[in-house]
């Protein structure tokens, strides 16, 4: 049994509160950082492409979880992120600035998408976002100059004052340090000023407007973050897979991105990374699976489409405040055992409410 | 010269006049109530003051500047905040995160500072909760600090959308129908926390509603609409009384 006792303000606002959380994350941390030296390589490159993933699910975990805005072409940002990283490696930019400029300069086209944002809203928002990828995926394709076009291209060796980073160990350990500054950076955010309009206008626009909230001014805003976010993980994932084409920032990426943010559960940044954790290894996991099954199943074409879509449709039935809504029952059926009550994440009935303010 | 007026407002929607010609002021520190049928435009008013809809014709004037013009967001820097008749209240937030976002207008720090979570955010973030908690202590609230809205009972929602409109320390308080869905218990609460709005805080209050017991114990002056018009206005008695005012509720 645990009651949380404030002793001043600052303890309720504490990100890790207890000794067991310092613990706890601890201990995850010491295992992270020992991993590349305990597993095979072709782990070791999971877990960075898990890292990478983790990112841009956070990014879009901020947009859809938090503010409520629908976007169906995250992939675009990626894409964004990769190649504009890409282009400034190759003329000599440092890989920090260079990551800071993907980062920057997605964040801007995201400002540009965001902007019709402000009119439309939910499955319209969903397929403005939608077109942009498809054109986004197009124009790499044929601006053959910069992008290498459908070929593709190859992507420089990422040096840190004058150290090669390319290697395995090395990627893992930079895409780690991103990942932890980004949930970093996030989770403050998150949790004062800014996040809490973000939270409001999600939850009531009339509301959040009455109370002095910019509900415009916030929109366009998240999706600037959020698209910086996924464009610093497009960057890291140039060096994950050393040769860019624009196939690889298709619908499919995009689609996997919005279910480790509903998998994961909406509203939360740890289930943006359980979700990722969960769809980056769904493949892992399928493929170990393979042989096992019955050939005329596992040899079937499209079975790894077929299982992320079953796990979509059984997430939202049956649990679909998603992962993270999961790890909240187990952690406080653990945090008050005898007492704990399983009504206690019912769904309260929601009472009347209008739509006449939009 | 008066501290809130409404002058020859006039809202239209088509051919649909939802609020006629309508003036009337208010002065500084009275609890003024506006009744009225349904659909006689009572919550239009509001919405106008708020800024939600434009006014066809006339203005509003809070210490004789025109706040007609400004847009939604800005209205609650003049100190005007609101209530809605059918709670719009940040569902997934516990009442306290409700309370700060009351305090929204007031800055909590640069977005950088909140990025690294300065010593400076911090310190506004502890300002905002101790004066947060003064409104939870004031509507007793406190046993629902860390409960999310959505896991609680209408009355208690009421008063937390309430103390939300307070945590913005407003100097004009705009509340649309704020005993629709109480009990009697509840509604005697209400007219003791709007008499401490009014008498402690010194906070104006104009407020929308059906229940006259409570504007007859807390009202100062009222009044009474009909089809988006002005039937009567005066003490609550006096208004009450009026022959056009029985016609519109009971008929002739």
């Amino acid at each position: 049994m645990r009651f949380p006792y404030d002793t001043s303000y600052r303890d309720s606002r504490k990100l890790l509160r207890y000794r067991s959380d310092w613990l706890a994350y601890g201990i995850l941390l010491a295992l992270l950082i020992a991993a590349p030296w305990i597993l095979p390589r072709f782990y070791v490159g999971e877990l960075t492409y898990l890292f990478i993933m983790s990112v841009a699910s956070l990014g879009l975990m901020l947009l859809i979880g938090f503010t409520g805005q629908l976007s169906f072409g995250h992939a675009a940002f990626v894409a964004i992120g990769c190649y504009v990283h890409v282009w400034l490696l190759g003329h000599g930019v440092p890989l920090v600035a260079s990551l800071l400029c993907a980062g920057l300069f997605t964040a801007l086209v995201g400002l540009l998408i965001g902007l019709p944002a402000i009119r439309v809203s939910g499955l319209h928002l969903a397929m403005v976002t939608l077109a942009f990828s498809i054109i986004v995926e197009q124009v790499i394709g044929r601006w053959k100059d910069v992008t290498g076009g459908f070929t593709g291209l190859t992507v420089p060796r990422p040096l840190l004052f004058g150290f090669d980073l390319g290697g395995q160990r090395q990627l893992y350990f930079l895409c780690l340090v991103v990942l932890v500054l980004v949930l970093l950076a996030l989770v403050n955010l998150l949790r004062g000023h800014t996040g809490r309009a973000f939270t409001a206008i999600r939850d009531s626009e009339a509301a959040a407007q009455s109370l002095g909230i910019w509900t415009a001014g916030y929109k366009v805003f998240a999706f600037a973050i959020s698209a910086g976010v996924t464009g610093v993980a497009g960057a890291l994932l140039a060096h994950h897979v050393q040769y860019v084409t624009p196939e690889g920032f298709g619908l499919l990426l995009s689609l996997e991105l919005v279910m480790m943010v509903v998998i994961g559960g909406l509203g939360s940044l740890r289930g943006a990374i359980l979700g990722a954790i969960f769809i980056s290894l769904l493949p892992v996991a399928i493929s170990a699976l393979k042989p096992i099954l019955p050939t005329r199943i596992g040899s079937q074409f499209g079975l790894e489409i077929f299982v992320f879509g079953l796990m979509l449709a059984l997430f939202i039935l049956f649990e679909p405040a998603g992962l993270n809504g999961r790890w909240r029952k187990l952690k406080s059926l653990t945090d008050y055992f005898p007492l704990y009550r399983k009504d206690t994440f019912r769904r309260g009935k929601t009472y009347m409410r209008s739509e006449r303010y939009r | 010269m008066s501290y809130f007026a409404v002058e020859n407002l006039s809202l239209r929607f088509g051919g649909l006049h939802a609020i006629r010609n309508l003036s009337f002021e208010v002065e500084q520190g009275e609890v003024f109530a506006i009744i009225g049928p349904n659909g006689a435009g009572k919550t239009s008013v509001f919405n106008v003051i708020t800024r939600v809809f434009t006014p066809s014709e006339g203005r509003v004037l809070l210490r004789d500047r025109d706040i007609t013009t400004l847009p939604r967001h800005r209205v609650v820097e003049r100190g005007i905040a609101r209530t809605f008749q059918n709670i719009e209240l940040f569902e997934s937030a516990t009442v306290l995160d409700n309370l700060l976002l009351g305090r929204h207008r007031f800055r909590h720090g640069s977005v950088l500072g909140q990025v690294l979570w300065s010593p400076a955010v911090q310190r506004a973030e502890d300002h905002s909760r101790a004066k947060a908690e003064d409104i939870i202590d004031l509507l007793d609230l406190s046993p629902y600090r860390n409960t999310p809205v959505a896991s609680l009972p209408y009355g208690i929602r009421k008063m937390v959308e309430l103390a939300r409109a307070l945590a913005s320390e407003p100097e004009l308080l705009l509340l649309d129908e704020p005993a629709s869905g109480l009990n009697p218990e509840e509604t005697r609460d209400l007219a003791f926390f709007i008499d401490d709005i009014q008498n402690d805080l010194g906070i104006t209050v104009i407020m929308v509603e059906h229940d006259m017991s409570l504007v007859g114990e807390v009202a100062d002056r009222v009044l009474c609409m009909n089809m988006g018009e002005q039937l009567a206005i005066g003490p609550v008695a006096e208004v009450r009384a009026h022959p056009d005012v029985v016609a519109a509720y009971l008929g002739t």
